[in-house]
């Protein structure tokens, strides 16, 4: 019997991202492979300044490589800087975001936060809003759905940002240092959070990390310096 | 979601005042429209009102809303007798200012052709028409006289018989309505001394000349309060109703023959007086009302782009995020058209409210109305496109 080759949620084949021209070209991502398949949680280790957000922006559509290509699920979805989808489209179907700092948007309550990101996917007002009450439920910050993001403390802030992310159950979540304004505790919590939606959706997860505590959570990890990865 | 509705709710002091800001301007681009319309309905108000197919005024002159005009009172008598016309009625209107209660206040003094003319076409608010051949008026409600206040004009004192409202003259000011010999004999008032140094005036130049010597008796007339006059009294001009189905245009041809005066139709009239005295206040006006709509568009382009780069974090995530461009473009207009429509409706009761205490009538229509809400509304779209322009080029990495 054949072991049968689990699917890729992502996949880069050597993607490189230049700054500038001449003197002033900074290389800052250079010639990058990777893949991570469906239901597997990915570290992405490193010193600052050695390309780990340059490489998650580029692959999570924000950000265009210089060369390379990117292909998520099946889809070839950048080749070289030229996007080979309609990127927005591709970004909220597909992809969800959590980054250091929340970056709620202020002037929506927690919940509407969430809802947002379903609504604009084109899920009816009322499911949405039911939905997103479903994540507030299962991250345990319902009582704070009403609140603005001002009045929350950086970890409730934090699970909320994660809600939004996961809310339109993408095939690719990508993480920048998620835990970095979250106590140890709240740290793990969000860590074993991104595993069980890897396992029970299937989903591609890649977490930037410096946080060593949580290493375990990880199938695997990979390491940049310099712009290139060392696997 | 609406998220304009949100981003407002979230910072509703802020909005609200800008929005109190921009219904201000808007009430003064308002007020503008209004001080205009109220300039031409003062000025064609009593054309209309007395309700003339024809003016006859002083030959090659523009009538008396234009130019002075001056024609013996006996040619109402001529005009009686030309086929067509219905009636003819003397016309006199001047103004004078008096002081009332230490403030100068400014009359126009309208002379009714009585007894066929008793001011029965004046909307009386309060008393009567007139009644007597002299010595009764009926005041705009403006001047600030009562009902039964009795008035000194000249040598004589007038009673309020009745008040009548929104009667002004073209400069805005209140009419007095009078019979026409008492329009004339407060246009002609001389003071006391005047009289006798024109009695003493007329002795000496009746001695010096030779009428004087061949009529001794002349000399003894002059020192008399009148001496009897040759030449009827003088009025503004005559106006001229047509028997129902007459042709008016026939009946101005007829008297337009005549070569003391001219004739023109009440809407050459008119046309006289929006071409004339009115022009220039109006262009300046409409000049003035459209620099205002431009420093409206400017402020209003402002305070959205102002508010747009309030939310480029928050636009930035939306983008990153995957919302459509429409989505940020309805936030952005949205939110410029719910702050001119607040806007409007601030400018329209504020407006409501104000106006009456302006010196001149300010005149709001409903076109004027609704000509300013496709204004605002083009204001809005406008002003809108630097706070759009600005959204659309944020980039999703902002966020990072």
């Amino acid at each position: 019997m054949s072991e049968k080759t689990p699917e890729a949620a992502i996949e880069a084949s050597n993607i490189s991202k230049i700054y500038g021209s001449g003197n002033t070209e900074v290389k800052a991502m250079v010639d990058v492979s990777f893949t991570i398949s469906k239901g597997e949680v990915v570290g992405l280790l490193g010193p600052s300044g050695s390309g780990k957000s340059t490489l998650l922006t580029a692959i999570g559509l924000i950000n265009p490589p210089t060369s390379g290509q990117i292909r998520i699920g099946r889809e070839l979805v950048m080749d070289g800087p030229a996007a080979k989808v309609d990127v927005r489209k591709f970004r909220r179907e597909h992809i969800g975001y959590v980054f250091q700092k929340a970056n709620l948007i202020p002037f929506l309550t927690a919940l509407e936060n969430v809802q947002i990101a379903l609504e604009i996917n084109d899920v009816p007002h009322k499911e949405a809003r039911e939905r997103a009450i479903a994540l507030f439920e299962y991250l345990g910050i319902e009582e704070r759905k009403d609140n603005l993001p001002h009045m929350l403390s950086g970890g409730q802030q934090q699970r909320v940002a994660v809600a939004r992310a996961l809310a339109n159950k993408p095939g690719l979540l990508l993480a920048d240092e998620p835990t970095a304004a979250l106590d140890s505790f709240r740290g793990r919590q969000v860590m074993e959070l991104f595993q069980k939606v890897a396992h029970e959706q299937g989903a591609g997860v890649l977490v930037v990390t410096h946080d060593h505590r949580s290493l375990d959570v990880f199938d695997r990890t990979f390491e940049m310096e310099d712009g290139k990865l060392k696997k | 979601m609406n998220l304009a509705i949100r981003d407002i709710r979230h910072s509703l002091p802020r909005f609200l005042f800008t929005a109190v800001g921009i219904g201000m301007l808007l009430m003064i681009v308002m007020g503008m429209s209004g001080i205009y319309r109220g300039l031409i309905e003062d000025a064609l108000l009593l054309v209309d009102k007395i309700g003339a197919d024809l003016w006859i005024v002083q030959h090659n002159t523009r009538g008396p809303f234009a130019e002075i005009s001056r024609i013996p009172m006996k040619v109402e008598d001529r005009l009686r007798a030309v086929p067509g016309v219905k009636n003819a009625r003397a016309f006199v209107s001047h103004t004078i200012q008096r002081e009332r209660m230490g403030k100068p206040l400014r009359i126009v003094v309208q002379g009714l052709s009585w007894p066929e003319d008793r001011g029965e076409w004046i909307p009386i608010t309060n008393g009567r028409f007139l009644s007597a051949a002299h010595f009764e008026m009926i005041a705009d409600q403006s001047l600030g006289f009562s009902l039964g206040e009795k008035i000194p004009l000249g040598k004589n004192t007038y009673t309020v018989v009745g008040l009548t409202r929104n009667m002004v003259g073209q400069g805005g000011d209140g009419i007095a309505f009078f019979t026409v010999r008492d329009a004339v004999a407060i246009q002609f008032d001389n003071s006391g001394e005047a009289v006798r140094l024109e009695r003493d005036a007329r002795r000496s130049r009746a001695v010096q000349q030779d009428i004087g010597n061949i009529h001794p008796e002349l000399l003894n007339r002059a020192a008399l309060p009148d001496i009897p006059a040759l030449a009827g009294p003088m009025v503004s001009a005559v106006v001229v109703q047509t028997e129902p189905g007459a042709d008016t245009d026939k009946v101005a041809e007829t008297i337009s023959g005549w070569k003391d005066v001219s004739v023109h139709t009440a809407d050459n009239q008119r046309n006289l007086l929006l071409e004339g005295s009115v022009d220039k206040a109006r262009r300046q006006i409409g000049l003035f009302r459209a620099l205002l709509v431009i420093i409206s568009a400017i402020i209003m382009s402002l305070i959205l782009y102002t508010l747009t780069l309030d939310k480029i974090h928050a636009i930035a995530m939306l983008k990153l995020i995957g919302a459509r461009n429409s989505v940020i473009l309805g936030l952005i207009l949205q939110q410029a058209m719910i702050l001119g429509g607040l806007g409007y409706i601030l400018a329209f009761y504020s407006g409501k409210w104000i106006f009456p205490f302006f010196p001149r009538r300010v005149i709001i229509t409903g076109d004027d109305l609704i000509g300013l809400a496709f204004i605002v509304l083009a204001i809005s779209l406008v002003s809108s496109l630097l706070g759009i322009r600005k959204a659309m080029s944020v980039q999703p990495n902002e966020v990072l």
